[in-house]
């Protein structure tokens, strides 16, 4: 909503000046959005007359000129093209300010000049101008410029919030202005106009329920043709409207000011009475703005004997459009319903300043005094001959009363606010209310379309006593713990165990490549957005990997030569009612092992770097089982497990999709749930045993396809007693190893609880193990 | 017997010209070895009569312990000179960088929510959250947002795909359905804040298509207006660490607060905008079973990235998403 702040002014004006006003207006809940100058400062201008222009003796493009400023005649030498004997154009005088100008007495090529005759370039209110600013034949010669164009002055943008339709006009700022300041309302009466031509047209209203009010009149003998007032120019100018044709300008003047959308019909082109119904369906109509819509059963609107003749409260039709021809138009003003409204422009395409003010309600009270002031326009500019109005009314809507608690209003707020001070308010918007024992009973006025509960007032009340005059008060609380669950890891400390281990946290789109999901996930069908930013963003990620090695690639491209990247976010995929979203830690490793040092040999990251990254964020010991991932080296990747359950994947980047990625060396990547690694346990206290473990050292060969993960699981479930861990802590190939086996070495340790062990024990504890390994894995004692 | 006294220089001699242990066990065996000079003259004093015998043998006793001094002091000033030798041999350079490890940190996004995180804990906010792909109930018609809000069209709200004209899964606008979802589960009272990711169809230098909220929700019998306003500024003030900051609000709208409001934050000698906020609406309280004539609620929403740009200085949005390492290590701590 933009509007002309002198506009504003000649219906209220409170002793504010133009900054406050806005603040005010800011701080009552229509926020100004901007605030701009009509034009900029400038002094020492006033309307003058040329009397005569003679050629400059010594210049071809200058004239001098006899230019009358009051009871002064000046010389001025001017260079407009258009400077003339008889026309009206600013001058600045000698001591003027202009923008970026100060006007001295001068000599023009050897002619003194008084002055200098003003383009609306040059007084800073338009952008460009080709010659003097022509002033019309009336404008008084000597006044000041500012006072003649109303300079001092400014466009409001106000953006309103959806609730606050009221405030789409002049008139409903300048009520919300007395409301929040007391100052009277100043705006003009508004008289019947005077019936003086019989001609009317009927009107039938079969959509009562969403046009309950429809008024309407003929007016003939107008002169479509007649040039709108400056004055109105101005206001339309200033509030962001271009100037059309005179009977247009009306109808849009009486809706910035009344909130009233109008519609004028050319009589002469209507047949029959005029129908407000719903659309039959595959009727069309072609619009004001030449596009032709196919109307659906839902569609409201005005039509004639032959058809469709405008989109109810939206746009007309260009047939029965108003033109330079025009001699009697039909003026409508009417109350379209906003359920019916609602979103109707938008399925159309078509969002206009009617429709926008029916979609959030039209003041029903004022449909016929729109019209009235529209007449008093049309007659006072086109002329012509006012008939009388026709009128269908069905039911209008009814403002419940509305319950506002005193006490009740005090203790949301958490503000006192005295009894008579809230009926003043009341008073002061323009409700009715009665009250008893602190409770009011309140009615809403037909221009507000939001109130329909105590809270609606609640908040009415607390932004005219002024949301910036509550107090910020901390609250006061029962002061009970919260619950502190010690098995479970917060994220934040998920977070850090990556940190400490050297990853940076990045974070990237859930919405990815589908070609990432493709080739990464061997996902063909990825759940895909309706409307994507752009096609690369088009596909709900179902892992993270795609994100990372994009980040990857990102920083690689500014020469960055390693990366430990992660990412704790949501993939998603699809369950059997809806999607499923999982809580997922993804991380990157490239290049490096270590930063490039002196004190540490350069050694690429391997498998088993990030494999050391991914136990160090359990307790709980990790199965990592040889498998196949499509984003993944088939001979470098492994199924992580937590106990029975698949927890997620690590591995090396396959090296096709390293070399589709264009990344010169290996890459690393795990993704887990991580759920899994936010939940630990509590620690339970065993009893410490006094006996010293035994260990023994078993180096065995085996074929080099032999798992050692197999090979330790093969002694743990043979459950032998004293047994307390296996561990391998070396693997040797090479010289005195036979090709194609390998040399895996054990650490056993045994112990007792109640005893230390003999010999004998332990020596058949190993020869078990020994032969466990044998028997499944061909192992021999090295 | 033949006096002795000049061994002792002599073996002064014999030892300093050592400079190392074997040599000086060497020229020690001249004077105290078996054969040794001293050990002779000792063997020595069986053949004097009892009246010479101790005088003589003071005088050797004298020699030997005077050679004896000589050799343990050469002794230890060759263990000095050698230790000190190893000493020099094992000295580094300090200077030297440490042998390094990758230094990782957390995004500023991170490291804003846990500092949000961690204030609203201290007065009993628990953290709640809920989906991404929310269905249209619950980004909107839960939270009052009739059927034709502009907010629901598709040039602002993503939608997912379901192979249909419906439009029933959303990427979450705002993390205000978490409000929802936590209101539907748990009884008053209620105090949450629901970080997260949000999605709007927007993308230009200030707006990012995804982009971080935080919620806060507390929902009890007294709460009011004026202690929304308190704990917003309570942590605003403990989030920037200055004391002077105050909150202005600013009367709008949200169908799913009332009354609703901007807040502003006072800011370098101005107001910055900072999120929305109000008295959670009648209606949303109705649609999670809550009994409104009995408690009641307010609700904020903040932007991360907002209060990250603000409290780090960052001046461009696209740099939260770029994941640029010279960006992102700035925020090691």
């Amino acid at each position: 909503m933009q509007f002309s702040e002198q506009w504003l002014r000649s219906m209220v004006n409170p002793s504010l000046d133009s900054e406050q006003l806005g603040h005010a207006l800011t701080m009552a809940g229509l926020e100004v959005e901007e605030m701009t100058a009509v034009a900029p400062a400038f002094s020492g201008v006033v309307v003058a007359e040329i009397l005569s222009a003679e050629k400059h003796p010594d210049a071809d493009r200058l004239q001098v000129c006899a230019v009358k400023v009051g009871a002064e005649v000046l010389q001025i030498v001017c260079g407009a093209p258009n400077a003339r004997a008889g026309l009206k154009a600013p001058c600045a005088l000698v001591g003027a300010s202009l923008p970026g100008i100060a006007i001295k007495q001068a000599k023009v090529r050897g002619v003194e000049s008084f002055g200098m005759m003003c383009s609306a370039k040059e007084l800073g209110i338009a952008t460009e101008a080709s010659g003097l600013l022509e002033l019309p034949a009336d404008a008084p010669v000597g006044q000041d410029i500012r006072t003649y164009l109303a300079l001092d002055d400014h466009t409001y943008t106000l953006k309103l919030t959806p609730n606050r339709a009221d405030c789409l006009s002049i008139v409903g700022v300048a009520r919300d202005v007395v409301a929040m300041t007391g100052a009277p309302m100043t705006a003009p009466a508004i008289q019947p106009a005077a019936v003086t031509s019989g001609l009317s047209r009927t009107v039938q209203v079969d959509a009562s329920s969403a046009c309950p009010a429809y008024y309407g009149r003929v007016i003939e003998g107008v002169n479509a043709q007649v040039v709108t007032p400056d004055w109105m120019q101005q206001r339309l100018a200033r509030s962001g409207l271009r100037s059309i044709s005179a009977l247009v300008d009306i109808t849009n003047y009486v809706l910035l000011e009344q909130g009233q959308p109008l519609h004028a019909f050319d009589h002469a082109l209507i047949h029959g009475e005029i129908q407000v119904r719903f659309a039959q369906a595959g009727e069309s109509l072609t619009l004001l703005n030449d596009s032709t819509v196919t109307l659906k059963a839902d569609d409201l609107v005005i039509a004639d004997a032959q058809g469709p003749l405008a989109l109810a409260g939206i746009m007309g039709g260009s047939p029965s459009a108003v033109s330079d021809t025009t001699a009697t138009i039909f003026l409508e003003s009417a109350f379209f319903t906003p359920d019916v409204m609602a979103g109707k422009a938008r399925r159309l395409g078509l969002s206009t300043d009617s429709s926008y003010r029916f979609e959030r309600g039209v003041d029903f009270g004022n449909t016929l005094h729109a019209l009235e002031r529209a007449t008093a326009l049309v007659l006072e500019i086109c002329g012509g001959q006012a008939g009388p109005v026709t009128q269908v009314l069905a039911t209008l809507p009814v403002r419940q009363q509305v319950r506002l608690r005193h006490a009740y209003l005090c203790s949301v707020l958490g503000i006192d606010i005295a009894l008579a001070q809230v009926g003043r308010l009341l008073t002061q918007l323009g409700f009715a209310y009665t009250e008893q024992q602190g409770v009011f009973q309140v009615s809403a006025p037909s221009f507000r379309f939001d109130i329909a509960r105590e809270e609606d007032l609640i908040e009415e009340i607390a932004r005219l006593h002024g949301y910036d005059h509550l107090p910020a008060l901390t609250p006061v609380a029962m002061q009970g713990m919260l619950p502190a669950p010690e098995a479970r890891v917060s994220k934040h400390a998920l977070r850090d165990a990556l940190v400490h281990q050297g990853y940076q946290e990045v974070v990237t789109y859930s919405f990815v490549d589908a070609e990432w999901e493709r080739t990464l996930y061997g996902n063909s069908q990825p759940i895909a957005l309706k409307n994507p930013i752009a096609s690369n963003l088009s596909v709900m990620r179902s892992g993270l990997w795609g994100g990372l090695l994009d980040a990857l690639d990102y920083n690689l491209k500014r020469q960055q030569s390693r990366a430990l990247l992660f990412e704790l976010g949501a993939r998603f995929g699809r369950s059997a009612d809806g999607f499923v979203e999982t809580l997922t830690l993804a991380g990157l490793a490239y290049g490096s092992a270590q930063p490039e040092q002196w004190g540490a040999p350069a050694r690429a990251v391997d498998f088993y770097d990030v494999k050391a990254h991914v136990e160090a964020l359990f307790t709980q010991p990790l199965r990592f089982v040889a498998a196949q991932h499509p984003a993944l080296h088939p001979g470098q990747s492994a199924r992580i497990y937590q106990q029975e359950q698949a927890i997620g994947w690590l591995g090396k980047l396959h090296p096709q999709w390293q070399q589709h990625y264009g990344l010169t060396e290996a890459c690393f990547l795990f993704e887990l749930d991580a759920e899994a690694a936010l939940s630990t346990h509590v620690p339970a206290y065993a009893e410490v045993s006094k006996f010293l473990p035994v260990r023994r050292d078993l180096a065995v060969l085996v074929d080099q396809q032999v798992s050692a993960q197999a090979m330790m699981d093969e002694v743990l479930a043979a459950n032998i007693g004293q047994l307390q861990s296996v561990k391998l802590f070396d693997v040797y190939q090479g010289k005195g190893v036979p090709e194609n086996k390998k040399s895996l070495a054990f650490l056993v340790l045994m112990q007792d609880t109640c005893k230390t062990m003999v010999d004998e024990e332990v020596d058949a504890i190993v020869a078990r193990i020994l032969q466990l390994w044998a028997e499944k894995f061909a192992a021999t004692l090295r | 017997m033949a006096d002795l006294t000049p061994l002792i220089a002599e073996a002064v001699q014999d030892f300093a010209a050592c400079n190392e242990l074997p040599a000086l066990e060497n020229a020690k065996a001249k004077y105290l070895g078996k054969s040794g000079a001293i050990t002779e003259a000792l063997k020595g004093l069986g053949k004097l009569s009892a009246n010479e015998r101790p005088a003589a043998g003071a005088a050797i006793n004298v020699v030997k312990q005077a050679v004896e001094q000589a050799l343990n002091d050469r002794r230890d000033s060759i263990l000095a000179a050698a230790q000190a030798k190893q000493l020099a041999s094992e000295t580094i350079d300090v200077t030297l960088p440490a042998r390094a490890q990758s230094s990782g940190g957390l995004h500023p996004v991170t490291l804003t929510l846990r500092r949000v995180e961690e204030l609203f804990h201290s007065i009993g906010f628990s953290v709640a959250d809920g989906p991404e792909i929310e269905t249209d109930f619950y980004n909107f018609t839960a939270l009052n947002i009739p059927d034709n809000h502009p907010a629901r069209a598709m040039h602002d709200t993503f939608y997912i795909d379901n192979g249909s004209d419906r439009l029933e899964y959303v990427l979450r606008t705002h993390t205000s359905p978490v409000q929802v979802h936590y209101m539907e589960n748990n009884a008053p009272p209620l105090k949450i804040i629901a970080p997260g990711r949000v999605y709007r169809v927007d993308s230009d230098a200030t707006h990012s298509p995804m982009f971080h909220q935080v919620e806060g929700l507390w929902v009890d019998e007294h709460v009011s207006f004026a202690n929304l306003k308190g704990v917003v500024q309570d942590f605003l003030q403990k989030f920037f660490e200055r004391d002077d900051l105050t909150v202005r609000f600013r009367p709008s709208f949200f169908p799913f607060t009332e009354p609703s409001a901007e807040m502003d934050m006072s800011w370098n000698g101005g107001w910055l905008e900072i999120g929305g906020c109000g008295m959670v609406h009648p209606e949303v309280l109705k649609h999670v079973n809550i009994d409104s004539s009995q408690y009641r609620g307010f609700a904020f929403g903040l932007g991360v990235e907002r209060l990250a740009m603000l409290r780090y200085g960052v001046n461009d949005l696209r740099h939260f998403f770029n994941n640029d390492l010279r960006f992102l290590q700035q925020f090691i701590k």
